[in-house]
């Protein structure tokens, strides 16, 4: 685009053979929030694509950037506080510079989302059927009575049991996993085509996650829906990601398809978190090796590179690490670092690997 | 009902143990139903009729029976029946309470109903306003008289306002005037509009300053944002969504302000000479009228109780999670 000040970097993630846009497209979004202690950069220059029916994880730690990235695709920011530029498009319809209406009549209809805490993001004083009919009459003008079985039918489908009578409790009348299947019920009751799911088993236990993760992957595989998990699990983006993009300090550092990222991970940050993941499928090991330091200010960013205070590899072989920001480059597995490619390989293959 | 009893024996003790443990005499209780002018010897034949040398028990007991079936007061030449309910009866001005009770009610009904209604409304619309508009001229300059409201008491306002709206422009009537709604009830409304905005700016300065705080925090909860997620109008989330968590604790204050004003609206009533439970009250208080005063306060008990029982069980409709599974 014109107006994309950098280079085009970003890789066709999805495969769907139609000609031009992909069905999420977003450009060099940014989203800043002014603030008294300065301009908080929340998201900067983030660019990614997705198809429908393909399922796009992004991973990063707590202030990365990544919920910003959903609610800025949901038009949920409040509009007075927040600097948005960039572009999004949802099926050929651009929704930065579209009107609050426009994509108010989106949400919920096109693109539906699922919180992290579903205590608390569902209404304490309205009961789970009247929340999921709520959602479903507002973009369809049926009547009560099939609003409701549409209702029933939603929680039966996500797997709550007797969910005739259970439409009729309140949300803390549920157990945890199963106000999390409520919520899900209450996303797609609109056959969303973008599904966002917002750290969506954080809230859970071990048990109930992996049951919420196989729920999410059969209903999109039944609903064909382009699906985000946004998540700081990468046990979670395992389970159901076709795509994965890894953000740091607002910025896209790594994404690739997940078994490149898994198998053969190129930045710093990557194996940072790979390392810092407890895995149940190996030996286990002495520690997990958390990544040091801890993440950056989003207003006074570390300059270059922004990971360059914490990474183990800042100052090899002379490169700029803290003037140059480093550019995301790479076809289909693209990575933001200084060192040269052959140099991250052999790294990787010769300390990271055994490690993990 | 437990809580009624309760009620009548708070009120019995205060009018009638406690004195008695404070070391007043009988005779020193009897006094106030007789003349001032009355010697030892009427003291003394009064006390006796009143019942006051009996144990406190039985005072109590007749005093309860008093309100259920009614009670006989003998004079000394003739027995006056003060039928049920009982809740006194003023030697004074030979007259058994609740009937004037009951007359002064419609008075302090129609104030406090009315103002009540006046003072939901508008505190809660301002209150809402604010906290949408925050930090805006709207904001500041309601939450700027809402703060005069709050700090300046009733007679203040009350003369103020009746300086300019009734004697300077004669748009309202002047004090005293109160029409009963079954007779005219445009004028009924006419002539407490005044008192009604009086008391109402007091509650509704309250009760905005509530709300705003309030809708702050609840636009801010997460069920909120997902209201928006569901593609829902700004409007529906505000008031479905925001406002209705909002309202909540503002219920229980209203419920209370509503029952302590029930009990007689004190100043407001003075103020405008409006004859409700309030001026009742003062009047029976400065003519030393003690079976008046205590069945003021067991009336002002009684509605604050009530009130309290009503917010409860409406606790339980508006909030699910307060109901017992």
């Amino acid at each position: 685009m014109s107006v994309n000040p950098q280079p085009r970097t970003d890789i066709q993630v999805g495969k769907s053979g139609a000609p031009g846009r992909a069905f999420l497209d977003v450009r060099d979004l940014r989203v800043h929030f002014p603030t008294d202690d300065g301009l908080v950069k929340s998201v900067d220059g983030l660019s990614f694509e997705l198809e429908r029916g393909r399922t796009l994880g992004i991973v990063g730690e707590s202030g990365s950037g990544k919920s910003v990235t959903s609610l800025s695709i949901m038009g949920l920011h409040k509009p007075g506080s927040v600097r948005m530029s960039g572009e999004i498009w949802l099926d050929g319809q651009e929704l930065v510079s579209a009107s609050r209406e426009t994509v108010r009549k989106l949400r919920g209809q096109k693109m539906a989302m699922i919180f992290q805490d579903p205590l608390s993001a569902m209404h304490p004083f309205y009961t789970v059927g009247q929340q999921i009919v709520e959602a479903y009459r507002i973009h369809h003008s049926v009547s009560k009575a099939v609003a409701r079985k549409h209702a029933v039918d939603l929680l039966d489908r996500v797997g709550i049991p007797q969910p005739d009578r259970r439409v009729d409790d309140y949300p803390h009348q549920f157990s945890g996993g199963m106000r999390q299947r409520a919520m899900i019920a209450m996303a797609l009751s609109n056959n969303p085509e973008l599904l966002i799911a917002d750290e969506p088993t954080t809230a859970l236990d071990v048990t109930v996650q992996a049951q919420i993760l196989d729920l999410i992957r059969d209903l999109q595989q039944e609903f064909r829906s382009a699906v985000i998990i946004i998540t700081h699990d990468l046990g979670v983006v395992a389970e159901l990601a076709d795509d994965i993009l890894v953000m740091y300090g607002g910025k896209c550092v790594e994404k690739s398809d997940a078994r490149t990222i898994f198998k053969a991970p190129e930045h710093p940050y990557t194996w940072g978190l790979l390392g810092s993941m407890p895995r149940t499928d190996r030996a286990v090991r002495d520690r997990l090796i958390p990544v040091k330091g801890s993440p950056p200010s989003l207003i006074n960013l570390p300059s270059g590179c922004a990971f360059h205070p914490r990474c183990p590899y800042d100052g090899r072989a002379g490169i700029p690490s803290r003037t140059v920001v480093p550019q995301l480059e790479g076809g289909d597995h693209a990575v933001a670092c200084h060192l040269p490619p052959e140099m991250r390989r052999q790294i990787f293959a010769e300390e990271i690997a055994p490690a993990l | 009902m437990l809580l009624l009893f309760v009620v009548s024996f708070v009120t019995f003790a205060i009018f009638f143990l406690i004195p008695r443990l404070a070391g007043s005499s009988p005779e020193d209780l009897a006094s106030r139903y007789v003349g001032r002018t009355a010697n030892t010897q009427q003291i003394h034949q009064m006390t006796e009729r009143l019942g006051f040398y009996d144990p406190i028990y039985q005072q109590y007991g007749r005093f309860v029976k008093g309100i259920f079936v009614g009670a006989d007061y003998s004079t000394g030449p003739s027995t006056v029946h003060c039928p049920a309910p009982c809740f006194g009866y003023s030697f004074l001005t030979q007259t058994p309470v609740w009937p004037d009770l009951l007359d002064r009610m419609t008075v302090t009904l129609s104030l406090a109903v009315g103002a009540a209604i006046l003072w939901l409304l508008s505190g809660v619309a301002v209150g809402v306003l604010s906290a949408l508009r925050r930090a805006t001229f709207f904001d500041r300059t309601a939450m700027g008289i809402a703060l005069a409201g709050v700090s300046l008491p009733i007679f203040f306002t009350g003369l103020v306002s009746l300086s300019i709206f009734s004697y300077w422009l004669g748009w309202f009537p002047g004090g005293g005037a109160y029409t009963p709604i079954s007779e005219n009830p445009a004028l009924w409304a006419y002539d407490l509009v005044l008192p009604w905005v009086t008391l109402a700016f007091l509650y509704a300065a309250a009760y905005a300053r509530l709300t705003r705080a309030g809708m702050l925090e609840t636009m801010n909860e997460d069920f909120v944002r997902t209201a928006r997620a569901k593609g829902l109008p700004e409007r529906v989330v505000v008031i479905k969504h925001g406002l209705r968590s909002a309202l909540t604790p503002i219920l229980t204050i209203f419920g209370l302000d509503l029952g302590l004003l029930l009990g007689g609206a004190v100043l407001t009533e003075s103020t405008y000479s409006l004859n409700g439970i309030g001026k009742y009250a003062i009047d029976a208080i400065n003519s030393n009228d003690l079976p008046k005063v205590l069945g003021v306060t067991m009336v002002g008990a009684f509605f604050i109780i009530v009130a309290n029982v009503i917010v409860d069980m409406l606790y339980a409709v508006v909030d699910p999670r307060v109901r017992v599974a």
